[in-house]
């Protein structure tokens, strides 16, 4: 063992050098073309700047609610419930998460609440939800805005997320690109 | 069809497509043939060895290359500990996160090194931009190391006759140079133009479209995830890894990084039969491992996207399938897939909470850790899929009634003790973990979050990520204390470095036997038989060693759900 030391610790320093120096320098250096330099996509919007891929908490009835989170949308951390499917506690939550968005959304049948509007995601910072979760809030949105609910619905299908290439994963809207539009429109 | 369906089979069958080539490209750099990448290559390696006065052309025998392994392990044990524990003062700590305690900083350095990436604390608030350098370089050298490990079993069944196997450095160090980097600098570049950051700037603060002020966390992530992924290390940047926006954010990026974890276990097979010059072995391991794999895989997406019957029940349109747990932008499809490929491939890292798993997805995921060797970690997989040989090898020979041979080796007494020691030891580790915690409840009970059958299953999977490692967990666990720092981090050393030294050791000896020329009465070992015999090794191991801690975690849960 006694003659390997050495070399050991000479070999990690040079690998430490190239894989923790080198490397990501190389990295960060082509990021700087990448878009907002690499500091993570923004929008910016009355003069607040905006991370696109970051979620945000919307409660007020006003805005088109985005899902449960874990940590409250708080992106200085991340976290989901880790609540496993039987947990009875966690059930009852889901269960008044339904009721309070039966009360704020009159005439609503509980069959066309997404399961995604009344479960919290993994990361707690989900920035999409599904196009079902948009068009079950628009009688309120409508009525609250006195806007017309066709012209929600538009809306909603314009801020559609295609499956990639139309062809693989999901559909979804991303939630605050979907609320900037919505204060846009008048 | 379904686009979330469509988009798993387009990411699984890529993978394989490119692990084919990738595995030739692999064989070649072990085999010191050319490849493209010579001229950039060659001259770094060659200052790498100067600077350390080491020659890589120096032979050594399997004893002594497990002995340069474990002697360089512990400098990095070493080095990391005194660097996670003193980061609060050091450089690049712009958040001014606090230095680790002792017993989180065992746990965590060990967890690198080994390539398992268990992670009792979050990024965002564990670790300085020092310490996640300090932690990207472990994932490059424990990945390297693995995959150095399963050369020597390459060259064991190459050479006829032989004592050296190689020289340990010199697979290492092409390892990370010539395999994991050029594909991790790929696809940093990838995902830094994708939106994951790549900036040494820390928190952010702003104000939300409803008035709010919240922080954001961000860091140089595109750096750091991609060998996350192709080293099978698993350990996120951020606190929820993969299921992050900025470690993961599209349908594009997880794909991406799907393809990272599984093309080089899947090019070790291939390059194993390029090696050795036998490539329809290569696909008989392939084979009985995609059996494997899919086995768990298949009933897992089906059952994520059929969600939570006590959720379904409430009456709402439950059609997205079990969203708990779970991003919008992967769906339940893509997030039970990954959940499979992650625990068959000891990566650990995760898309979505495997807490909030269905009862019985939990299961599988639990069953690919405690298997271990469909497909499996960086070289690791391969050393642990060769015991499984070994042992069918052994008891075909027996129903036969002739001496057991394995490429014109005759497996003895010798072998058979350590196959059967290290087949054991995984199942023993697990299952005294998890009964040792039980046991005492202010050390398992208290520290759970879901009360019953899940929380038991939260102990077990905690253990089984650990002996397996995996890295991944049932999150809920409050696992950042004294008890599950010290137990998880010695079965983390022992999970690691016997199931890495005893297939060495096995090849190493087969390697010094008399070479006895195939005959009419050779076991053939490239057959879809023997690999059904294989496969029902691991099946009776498996189920034997683990049904009934199954039967008091996933399975009691599943059936008090319906």
């Amino acid at each position: 063992m006694k003659k390997h030391i050495l070399p050991a610790i000479k070999l990690t320093l040079v690998m430490i050098l190239f894989f923790t120096v080198i490397y990501p320098s190389a990295v960060w250096g082509i990021a700087q073309f990448a878009p907002n330099s690499g500091k993570g996509e923004i929008i910016e919007h009355n003069g607040n700047k905006h991370y696109v891929n970051i979620g945000q908490s919307f409660t007020e009835d006003k805005y088109f609610w985005s899902r449960p989170s874990a940590v409250g949308y708080n992106a200085a951390g991340s976290g989901g419930s880790n609540k496993g499917p039987s947990n009875e506690e966690y059930l009852a939550e889901v269960k008044t998460r339904i009721d309070t968005f039966l009360i704020h959304n009159p005439g609503i049948d509980k069959a066309e609440i997404p399961v995604d509007l009344v479960t919290a995601s993994g990361s707690g910072l989900d920035p999409n939800f599904s196009v079902q979760a948009a068009k079950v809030q628009v009688k309120r949105i409508a009525k609250i805005r006195g806007i017309d609910e066709a012209k929600l619905n538009q809306l909603i299908d314009d801020q559609t997320e295609k499956p990639l290439w139309g062809m693989f994963g999901p559909e979804k809207i991303n939630v605050l690109k979907l609320n900037i539009a919505l204060d846009a429109l008048k | 069809m379904n686009t979330e369906i469509i988009g798993i089979i387009v990411m699984f069958t890529l993978s394989i497509l490119l692990a084919i080539p990738f595995g030739k490209y692999i064989a070649k750099v072990y085999g010191g043939e050319k490849t493209l990448l010579d001229p950039i290559f060659n001259p770094i390696e060659r200052i790498f060895f100067k600077i350390s006065g080491i020659n890589p052309q120096i032979e050594m025998n399997w004893k002594q290359q497990m002995i340069a392994m474990l002697t360089i392990n512990m400098v990095w044990f070493l080095l990391g500990m005194v660097i996670l524990m003193t980061q609060g003062s050091l450089p690049f700590n712009p958040d001014k996160n606090p230095s680790m305690s002792a017993d989180l900083a065992f746990n965590t350095v060990i967890s690198f090194v080994v390539n398992c990436n268990l992670q009792h604390y979050s990024g965002e608030s564990g670790l300085s931009y020092l310490g996640q350098y300090w932690l990207m370089f472990l994932q490059f050298v424990s990945a390297g190391t693995g995959m150095a490990a399963a050369v020597i079993l390459f060259r064991a069944f190459r050479d006829k006759t032989t004592d050296t196997l190689g020289n340990f450095y010199n697979y290492f160090v092409k390892s990370c140079t010539r395999i994991l980097l050029p594909l991790s600098f790929v696809m940093a570049i990838f995902l830094a133009f994708d939106g994951v950051p790549m900036t040494f700037e820390g928190k952010d603060t702003i104000t939300t479209l409803q008035g709010d002020s919240v922080e954001v966390s961000r860091g140089p992530a595109a750096a750091f995830v991609p060998i996350k992924h192709v080293g099978t290390n698993g350990g996120g940047f951020f606190g929820v890894n993969s299921a992050h926006p900025f470690e993961n954010p599209s349908y594009l990026s997880n794909i991406v990084e799907m393809v990272a974890q599984l093309i080089v276990p899947l090019g070790m097979i291939f390059a194993f039969g390029y090696f050795i010059k036998r490539r329809r072995f290569s696909w008989m391991i392939f084979g009985v491992m995609t059996v494997g794999f899919l086995m768990l895989a298949i009933p897992n997406i089906n059952m994520e996207m059929n969600g939570n019957p006590a959720i379904a029940s409430m009456g709402i349109d439950n059609s997205l399938g079990g969203m708990e747990g779970k991003e919008m932008r992967f769906g339940a499809a893509a997030s039970g897939f990954w959940s499979i490929v992650t625990t068959v491939i000891s990566t650990g890292s995760v898309n979505s909470m495997h807490d909030s798993s269905m009862a019985l997805s939990g299961m599988n995921e639990l069953l690919a850790m405690m298997i271990n060797a469909f497909y499996g970690g960086c070289g690791v997989g391969l050393l642990n899929f060769f015991i499984f040989i070994i042992l069918a090898v052994f008891i075909s020979g027996l129903m036969v009634g002739r001496t057991p041979e394995f490429f014109g080796k005759k497996v003895e007494a010798k072998e058979m003790k350590i196959a059967m020691i290290i087949a054991l030891l995984h199942p023993f580790l697990i299952l005294v973990g998890a009964a040792l915690t039980t046991a005492f409840p202010e050390h398992g009970a208290l520290t759970l979050n879901n009360p019953g059958f899940h929380g038991f299953s939260e102990i077990l999977y905690e253990y089984t990520s650990s002996a397996a490692n995996n890295g991944s967990g049932f999150e809920g666990l409050g696992d950042n204390n004294l008890w599950w720092n010290i137990t998880t981090g010695f079965i983390l050393i022992l999970g690691r470095f016997l199931p890495i030294i005893g297939p060495v050791a096995i090849a190493g000896l087969l390697a010094q036997k008399k070479y006895i020329p195939e005959g009419d009465g050779t076991l053939k070992t490239d057959t879809s038989t023997f690999g059904l015999m294989v496969f029902a090794v691991i099946a009776i191991v498996a189920a034997l060693s683990f049904f009934p801690s199954l039967a008091l975690g996933p399975i009691a849960e599943y059936f008090s759900l319906n």
